[in-house]
């Protein structure tokens, strides 16, 4: 079911982020490497400080810094002295530079600076590894930055040559946690594996005697060069279209095989991963991970009461709407309302690909949203909770309902970087807050008050 | 230990005591060296922010509006309309064929929505670029609707946040002397440069009501149009953040004759001496008057109290703390002046001290009221500060967001002061809970597990 959405010409409080928000996250999860922005001053400080108040990790963002001259004449020497001025104090590994819609629109060739600043420091200079993207903010959004960076890095870094064992998982954006938990049903599953990005470690690290001028971890750039050699890719985003999709261009380039998935969001979502997993592997699913199964499906049982015919809203970016969608369909809630500031024109078949054979009716489902229209029509679908980032808060306040805290940013609460959405102990840590929330909005609201269920 | 400083940074630090002053500060940032300050749509969107009952349209891609979306901590005793997020979202046909269309249609069709009393529309970096006449359309607007529509000329590239403030100050100057100013007190003032933050505002006009002083408007802090548009009407502007609102006070001055003080909230020297500069002024102002005289009387008496209830609370963290060591890194310097003094309150010492936006005579007045050794830096980075602070063994770092990751990596306390905060700090009150804040911080017992404080893990390092 697919009604007109409502057509406004401005927008109130979006459900989106910029492009170049999200191209600073993937060069985030990169061994060594500086995230850079070619633009004004404003837009790396503000991106630093919205990444920084959902990570609670110091997020060092280089800027060009252009001023009015520059816009005027080109902000290439700019560009270079910044490189200069990153390289003498960050000694990174890789700078990977994103565009912003100022320097998009004067016309800046940031590929063409770099091939001049490389010949003009000569070979003899020890000059980091460069990744340009081009990341307007005028179109997209953030998860288009995000996945416009790792398609850059791997097709301006990764070569062909022998094939190895190793499995390229491109996961897309999820939280540090996720990325450990990846990291660790690879190993697992005895898979030579390189993870890009990888923000288990970047966004997520212990204290420091000393400050660390670019954090440890991410992926590491000898694997990311040899990822044309892998003799799979895995890539989750049912969403993602091609020319953003770095499995696809390996696929295109070095025949290395893609198995596109959803993220392993919920039970049968998580199977599939999984399957992947032992068909490349060539191993059964390890015990721990039956283990795992088996209780979730158990607690699954022990909550279904309490959670069965509520209804939700779903927001955010794609794919984890998709993702959550698969999980709430599968324990009985009802997505009323998937949306997304995103336009990928991938959302209402992605959901239907995932709920089809459990929701007797498609949910509502728009691209381009924003909290207003979210708000607008939440008045007639009577939700029981909200799914989806802190930004949704004011409407869950103002409806009196429980906000499920999932994905980017949470701004509200500590420990973003820590939610675990993926993989069967992600789904059980989805289930059980969930089914909390609805039984404590539930005991809250009771007029008896009762210490059990 | 390696050089902290870019080489083209030198001389935007200086070491109190060791050398007569001489700071290069009010410079565009370095490129590459990661500072901490936003642009000039930052500066014009943050003190234009707290007028409720306005609309606030961003002219731009959707960046710039989103990540400002109720990103200040300014209340509002009534309308809210400044806690929403507007934009045009301007999309890559609108940058090839030009916005004004999509202006002009979100405007109206914004307007229509939420009756405001007036809209103020962001220009924003790729504005500039494509040309939009933002002027244009804000008057066809204004005419159409009815209300005061205002473009602030706030792109991003064209020179730091202090050219942001300039562009709200300019804003503002258009509702100004547009309203009736009948009915004012000779005794009245307007504050400029609170912005509200967890209600300081309404604090700080507590104390002037008691005064006897009338508050005609609280033009950065639960603002409101009305009141704004009649501001004119005040015998006196006092302006704190000096920063943000100097500007608008001194073309209040040159315009309509109205003097204006420059004041600061924290901490009790600070506030107190702002409440009796005020009073004197008045005294000077309308001499032989008894009025005058009793606002003098009534406000000895308010400090008396204030103070007498404040300091024997604000002893038991001064007894915590006295010794331990403070850093600061904020927007403007102003701020700083009175955090030193705050902290020579409860007896801390600030061995670190900067801002992002300070001028010269600004750094010679740190210069002058901290001690010999002091660190004072000039639009600094995360490198540099977390040089010194660990250089100097800092328990507590004040700031603002992105500090704070910076301290508590090292493992040191943290106090925020920066627009989000949701603690009043401002006031007598202000005091106790900026003790409050720090005492909580450095006093808390997580320290001694991190590697600083914590001999097994250091020796492990070795």
């Amino acid at each position: 079911m697919k009604k007109q959405h409502p057509t406004y010409t401005s927008t109130t409080n979006a459900c989106k982020l910029c492009k170049p928000l999200g191209a600073c996250l993937a060069f985030k999860g990169i061994e060594g490497t500086v995230p850079y922005l070619h633009g004004s001053q404003g837009c790396a400080t503000y991106m630093r400080r919205y990444i920084i108040s959902h990570y609670n990790e110091p997020v060092d963002i280089a800027s060009s810094s252009l001023s009015e001259k520059h816009a005027v004449y080109g902000g290439g020497p700019n560009l270079k002295m910044g490189l200069t001025n990153v390289t003498e104090k960050y000694q990174p590994d890789m700078i990977g530079i994103a565009t912003t819609c100022l320097t998009e629109t004067i016309g800046d060739d940031v590929g063409m600076y770099l091939d001049e600043y490389q010949r003009e420091c000569g070979k003899a200079n020890n000059l980091p590894g460069f990744v340009n993207v081009s990341t307007p903010s005028y179109s997209g959004t953030h998860m288009e930055g995000f996945h416009g960076a790792i398609h850059q890095v791997i097709s301006q870094r990764s070569k062909g040559g022998t094939a190895t064992s190793t499995v390229n998982l491109l996961p897309g954006f999820v939280s540090s946690a996720d990325y450990r938990l990846l990291h660790e049903i690879m190993g697992d599953f005895g898979l030579d594996c390189t993870m890009l990005p990888d923000l288990s470690a970047t966004m997520d690290g212990p204290v420091r005697d000393t400050y660390e001028k670019i954090a440890a971890g991410g992926t590491p750039l000898a694997a990311i060069t040899t990822m044309g050699q892998a003799c799979a890719t895995l890539e989750f985003g049912r969403t993602l279209r091609d020319i953003h999709s770095g499995g696809h261009y390996l696929q295109e380039t070095f025949g290395v095989s893609l198995h596109r998935l959803g993220l392993p969001i919920g039970v049968e979502e998580t199977d599939k991963f999984f399957q992947q997993l032992q068909t490349l592997s060539g191993r059964d699913i390890p015990a721990k991970y039956q283990a795992q199964r088996g209780r979730l499906i158990d607690a699954y049982i022990d909550g279904h009461k309490y959670v069965f015919g509520k209804k939700a809203i779903v927001y955010g970016e794609e794919d984890l709407v998709v993702g959550m969608c698969a999980l709430l369909a599968e324990i009985g809630v009802f997505p009323v309302l998937c949306a997304s500031g995103a336009t990928s024109g991938k959302l209402a078949d992605a959901i239907a690909a995932v709920t089809a054979d459990i929701l007797p009716r498609q949910p509502i489902i728009h691209e381009g949203m924003d909290f207003f229209e979210i708000s607008e029509l939440s008045r007639s679908l009577a939700p029981d909770l909200l799914v989806g980032h802190s930004k949704g808060y004011p409407l869950a306040r103002k409806l009196d309902i429980p906000l499920v805290r999932v994905g980017f940013p949470i701004h509200d609460r500590v420990g973003g970087q820590r939610i675990l959405h993926l993989g069967y102990s992600g789904a059980q840590h989805l289930f059980d807050t969930i089914t909390n929330a609805l039984v404590e909005k539930k005991q809250a609201d009771s007029e008896v008050g009762y210490a059990y269920m | 230990m390696e050089t902290v400083a870019l080489h083209d940074r030198e001389d935007q630090i200086h070491i109190t005591g060791e050398t007569p002053l001489k700071i290069a500060c009010n410079k565009e940032s370095l490129a590459g060296a990661v500072s901490q300050r936003a642009c000039v749509f930052c500066g014009s969107r943050v003190v234009l922010y707290p007028i409720a009952d306005a609309l606030h349209l961003v002219h731009g891609p959707i960046g710039c509006a989103v990540y400002t979306w109720d990103i200040r901590g300014a209340l509002s005793s009534g309308p809210e309309l400044h806690r929403l997020s507007f934009s045009t979202d301007l999309q890559e046909m609108d940058v090839i064929f030009g916005g004004e269309k999509k202006l002009q249609a979100a405007l109206t069709e914004l307007i229509d929505r939420h009756a405001p009393k007036a809209a103020f529309v962001y220009s924003t970096c790729i504005v500039g670029i494509i040309g939009d006449d933002l002027e244009a359309v804000c008057r066809h607007v204004e005419e159409a609707k009815g209300i005061p529509v205002i473009p602030v000329k706030s792109e991003g590239f064209k020179g730091n946040k202090r050219a942001g403030y300039k562009a709200a100050c300019d804003a503002m100057a258009r509702l100004i002397g547009t309203g009736n100013t009948n009915g004012i007190s000779r005794f009245s003032l307007n504050i400029l440069g609170d912005f509200n933050l967890a209600g300081e505002i309404w604090m700080i006009r507590d104390y002037y009501e008691s005064m006897g002083v009338e508050v005609v408007a609280n033009i950065t802090g639960d603002g409101r149009v009305d009141d704004i548009c009649r501001a004119h009407g005040a015998a006196l502007n006092v302006v704190q953040c000096s920063g943000s609102t100097m500007l608008l006070a001194d073309m209040m001055e040159e315009q309509y004759g109205i003097p204006s003080l420059r004041v600061s909230y924290f901490g009790i020297e600070d506030m107190s001496e702002a409440l009796y500069d005020i009073a004197r002024f008045f005294q000077q102002r309308y001499p032989e008057d008894s009025e005058a005289d009793a606002i003098m009387e009534r406000t000895r008496a308010l400090v008396q109290k204030e103070v007498r209830t404040l300091v024997p609370q604000l002893e038991k963290y001064r007894r915590d703390l006295a010794g331990k060591k403070a850093a600061i890194y904020v927007g403007g310097s102003f701020k700083a002046f009175s955090l030193v003094k705050a902290f020579r309150l409860v007896d801390m010492q600030v061995v670190l001290v900067g801002s992002q936006t300070g001028t010269e005579e600004d750094y010679q007045e740190l210069e002058a009221i901290t001690d010999p050794g002091t660190v004072i830096v000039d639009d600094s980075n995360p490198l540099e500060l977390t040089s010194f602070l660990k250089e100097k063994g800092v328990d507590v770092f004040v700031g603002g967001v992105k500090e704070r990751p910076i301290a508590y990596k090292l493992g040191i306390g943290f106090c925020d002061h920066n627009h989000e905060r949701k603690e009043a700090l401002a006031g007598f009150e202000g005091m106790l809970n900026f003790a409050r804040e720090v005492h909580s911080s450095v006093m808390s017992p997580v320290w001694r597990f991190v590697p600083r404080k914590d001999s097994n893990l250091k020796e492990e390092a070795v």
